[in-house]
């Protein structure tokens, strides 16, 4: 779910391990603890866990969503044909675009932003406002939000840009060559805020003595953020960077509900991709076998990530 | 430290740009809902309308049975709240007091889950759900919202366990209180903020949701909000705009009010994590 960031406050300390007392107390504090989670665990495992595990199997076989369809194992053969399927591939090349150019953005604009709000000016608490109401909304009304500015007839934006003299009669959610642009601005506007917030409360952190002791020094404002300030943001940096990745490769609502994957299979999300071959085509085997790729494409890419940056930090 | 005269300007700038940026689109949002199907169709950008046309609001109201998918939406978002809060306590409250592997295992999976593939998972749970007789059920919703949301509501919950100190339990378990009785009657109380935002957080998810609910629910009278706002989108060729708006309005304030409430919790949040990992 969109909203969903993962930590809230949490006050995680090491814990001394503590020496063992008696065998009955630990066995009956156990139970206990067993008892406590039991009601939570049930839905987890027959609503998550399972239909995880069910859904890589059924990546092998040939299952439809047809009435009383028998799932017969069909090894590697969805795979075999997914190498071969164009359309697919296509999709792919199509949402890493989509989640590389909304997380980079996403990125500097949010840096930007969370600097300015950082700095002593006028106007910071609307602006902080404003950054956070696209966090609250439903993802289906922000879609519709943006495909009346992108309206041709009618919409502001093309109003303006035929204000000042440019061309205003672009369809910019019908047109093959501005149709994916315009929804990676949407994707980016939904997803600034979170990560403005983040990274503005690891700017709060830097100790100001840092900063000013490099200003005495004589170091420009460019150079104060280049040697002090990114270096102490870089640990916030990798992780809301590789969580937006995640987040903006898995989305789904917004792009279906502004373009549904058109015009011409120009803005077909793989997530889009896969849910038409599951639900509109019927094919859930292939479909499982297209959401298999997609998870450990995204974990390799992650992980490759995570390690270049581990490796830079040590 | 003074900043330059020069740099101030541009700093503005800046502001200025990321301020119409981030709110012009709220602003069209809701100059639409009351503005009349005419000026709607002309091209021009008056944010302030001529005249405030309330009648986009009723006739939303009336619309696609937007009413009954806001009820919809109200009674899975309240029933999915309840359930999450009632599940998690206890679990959050083991999380938070009990270590070892329980914890790690616990912690890891809450994590996992923040990067599920909700792809791989909505195919088999849609036929498991099937068999049950519970597509196309609020009920069914209810459960798959319960699910999803639990990981980061425990999270959030043993955060705040976890800041309870833990003399207070032990002077109860030294007055002779069983464990139940100290949850009941210490734990719980001081936990209260924990759950009042922890139960926010749990409706606004279920409220805002769509992927499930577009999969999961086949029939008009069952469509929750986003979903029959979708419909209304992609319905009978062309849109009215005005009602559209309004609707979209709509929708968005629940979720608006209580976040507004949540926000310093929410915020918070990542850094810890990432900080001090």
């Amino acid at each position: 779910m969109t909203v969903a960031t993962p930590p809230a406050p949490t006050a995680a300390r090491p814990q001394p391990s503590k020496p063992r007392k008696r065998h009955d107390r630990s066995s009956q504090q156990r139970r206990e603890a067993l008892a406590l989670v039991v009601p939570s665990l049930v839905p987890i495992v027959v609503f998550s866990v399972l239909p995880l595990l069910q859904g890589v199997w059924y990546a092998f076989t040939d299952a439809t969503l047809r009435r009383n369809d028998t799932a017969d194992f069909v090894g590697l053969a969805n795979f075999g044909r997914l190498a071969g399927d164009s359309f697919f591939w296509n999709s792919f090349k199509i949402g890493i675009i989509w989640a590389v150019s909304v997380t980079l953005l996403q990125l500097v604009l949010s840096l930007g932003l969370a600097l300015l709000l950082n700095s002593n000016l006028r106007f910071r608490s609307l602006t902080r406002l404003l950054a956070l109401i696209p966090w609250a909304m439903p993802p289906v009304v922000v879609a519709i939000m943006w495909t009346m500015i992108y309206t041709p007839n009618g919409g502001p934006l093309n109003a303006a840009l035929g204000a000042v003299g440019l061309p205003s009669d672009t369809n910019w959610l019908g047109d093959f060559n501005t149709a994916l642009p315009a929804v990676i601005v949407v994707g980016v506007w939904v997803g600034m805020p979170q990560t403005t917030v983040t990274l503005l409360a690891g700017l709060q952190q830097i100790p100001l003595e840092l900063t000013e002791a490099a200003a005495v020094d004589g170091a420009s404002a460019w150079q104060r953020f280049r040697a002090v300030v990114l270096p102490a943001l870089r640990p916030i940096v990798v992780s809301i960077t590789s969580l937006n990745f995640i987040w903006n490769f898995n989305s789904f609502g917004l792009v279906y509900v502004m373009t549904e994957g058109g015009p011409g299979g120009q803005t077909m999300l793989p997530m889009l991709f896969t849910y038409l071959e599951a639900f509109k085509n019927r094919n859930i085997g292939y479909a499982a076998a297209m959401g298999v790729v997609l998870v450990i494409v995204v974990v390799l890419l992650l992980f490759g990530f995570l390690r270049s940056q581990f490796k830079k930090e040590a | 430290m003074r900043t330059r005269p020069v740099v101030r300007v541009g700093q503005y700038l800046a502001l200025a740009a990321y301020i119409v940026f981030l709110g012009f689109p709220l602003l069209w949002l809701v100059s639409a809902s009351v503005k009349s199907s005419s000026e709607l169709a002309a091209l021009d950008m008056n944010v302030i309308p001529k005249s405030l046309n309330w009648g986009n609001y009723t006739e939303a109201l009336q619309k696609q049975g937007l009413a009954r998918s806001a009820v919809n939406s109200l009674i899975v978002s309240l029933l999915s709240m309840v359930l999450v809060v009632a599940l998690s306590m206890p679990a959050a409250y083991a999380l938070a007091r009990f270590k070892g592997r329980l914890r790690t295992v616990g912690i890891t999976w809450i994590l996992v889950s923040q990067v599920f593939p909700v792809i791989l998972i909505i195919i088999p749970l849609f036929l498991v759900l099937r068999q049950v007789a519970l597509v196309d059920t609020l009920f069914g919703l209810v459960l798959v919202y319960t699910t999803f949301t639990m990981p980061f509501a425990l999270w959030m919950l043993q955060g705040f366990v976890a800041a309870i100190p833990t003399d207070v339990e032990e002077a109860a378990a030294i007055d002779g209180a069983t464990r139940f009785q100290t949850l009941r009657r210490i734990v719980f109380p001081l936990l209260m903020p924990g759950i009042v935002a922890t139960a926010m957080f749990s409706f606004v998810a279920a409220w805002n949701e769509f992927f499930f609910a577009l999969v999961l629910i086949q029939s008009p009278e069952n469509y929750t909000l986003p979903v029959a706002l979708k419909m209304f989108v992609g319905g009978e060729g062309k849109v009215a705009l005005g009602p559209l708006a309004a609707g979209a309005v709509l929708a968005t304030i629940p979720s608006l009010v209580i976040f507004s409430v949540l926000q310093r919790r929410l915020t918070g949040g990542l850094l810890t994590g990432s900080v001090k990992g």
